[in-house]
């Protein structure tokens, strides 16, 4: 876990490639699910925000 | 003396043109040759989604070309993510992703591990297991309509005949409760060829000497099957559910043949009910709106499965 944080100061590729995987994963989820509508709402912001993010970190040095 | 056929393409080449090539460098060619693969690129996939994005922000109407179009911001936008049926066909298609997914690879994994394995007529199981996939899914979706007919259908029959139930006493496709299953039915029967194939070849390029080798360790099947076999054919099961997975998020054709979204809403999927918001209800804005809505999803999810399967390649 501190790998991780720390990767995340120094902008590492591997650390900031899984949080943007762990909420494009979480927005789908929020989109598919049947439990909230407000969840829902929100998908595509988390989605779109992750899809972004993981373009960009993907040219961070490994 | 015989002249080679590059001298005599060489000869045969008008003097102008031949002059005009003479002086272009390397990189000039292979531009020349890349150009109009990207030019074609430009105007049939880039071209039609930044127009897409720029047209969600808007309350165009293709059926009325003349109205004033104006901009809307994220109106659209909003409007689709607070709509309760929209919610209701993401479950929808939810549903249908994740058990035709499941069953497949399941299944098709299943048959091409017994494929993989040396009979007699071996090669004619493999042809009538792939019979499925060859069939176009308008003439399955309209034959299963037959098979799942509850007095004449064959598939009920079949079901009674197994379980004791009354044939013509629950339809699959006009049952609520039924239909969504209907549905991931039909596509599993089609497409879990396609599966078993991707696995086969994964399984035929696992080199015979690693399990040679395991013998010699005494190592069960069981542990050569979850150590060798598993880990080799995983980066071909990750594709074959790349593949299915994107195909499925956008099944159209076998579901409007099939159910046509019935009953009620309960098999509407995404796609089709996005035909229905572009050319039923003509509101172009808006399923742009839900295009975009569509698309980043399915980028966002094939980024991240194309990242774990390249980590898993490299293992």
């Amino acid at each position: 876990m501190t790998r991780f944080f720390n990767g995340l100061l120094h902008f590492r590729r591997s650390a900031w490639e899984m949080l943007a995987s762990v909420l494009i994963a979480a927005g789908v989820f929020m989109l598919m699910q049947p439990f909230a509508l407000v969840l829902y709402s929100w998908s595509f912001v988390v989605t779109l925000l992750g899809t972004v993010m993981f373009i960009i970190v993907s040219h961070f040095p490994e | 003396m015989l002249k080679s056929s590059v001298d005599r393409v060489a000869e045969a080449t008008p003097r102008a043109i031949a002059n005009r090539m003479h002086g272009l460098s390397d990189r000039a060619l292979a531009w020349l040759f890349v150009g109009p693969s990207i030019v074609l690129l430009l105007a049939v996939n880039i071209f039609p989604l930044i127009w897409t994005i720029r047209l969600s922000f808007t309350n165009f109407r293709v059926n009325r070309p003349n109205a004033e179009v104006e901009f809307v911001g994220l109106k659209n936008y909003l409007n689709i993510l607070s709509d309760r049926d929209i919610w209701l066909t993401m479950q929808a298609t939810a549903h249908f992703l994740i058990w035709t997914i499941v069953l497949q690879v399941l299944i098709g994994f299943t048959l091409a591990y017994l494929i993989n394995k040396k009979f007699r007529g071996n090669d004619l199981w493999t042809t009538i297991i792939v019979l499925p996939m060859m069939l176009s899914p308008a003439v399955v979706g309209n034959f299963w309509t037959f098979l799942y007919q509850p007095q004449i259908g064959l598939f009920n029959y079949a079901v009674g005949f197994l379980t004791g139930a009354d044939p013509s006493s629950f339809s699959m496709i006009g049952d609520v409760s039924l239909a969504p299953w209907a549905i991931v039915i039909v596509d599993t029967w089609m497409w879990t060829p396609f599966v078993m194939l991707i696995c086969l070849a994964g399984l035929r390029s696992i080199p015979g000497s690693i399990y040679e080798a395991a013998e010699c360790d005494r190592a069960s099947k069981w542990r050569q099957f979850w150590t060798i076999t598993i880990p080799l054919v995983l980066p071909f099961l990750m594709l074959a559910v790349l593949f299915r997975g994107i195909e499925n998020f956008k099944m159209f054709d076998l579901v409007v043949q099939l159910t046509g979204g019935g009953p009620g809403s309960i098999t509407e999927l995404t796609s089709i009910n996005l035909k229905r918001e572009a050319f039923e209800k003509w509101r172009t804005g808006y399923a742009s709106a839900y295009a975009v809505i569509l698309f980043v999803t399915v980028f966002g999810l094939a980024s991240i499965y194309v990242k774990a399967l390249n980590k898993v390649k490299q293992r």
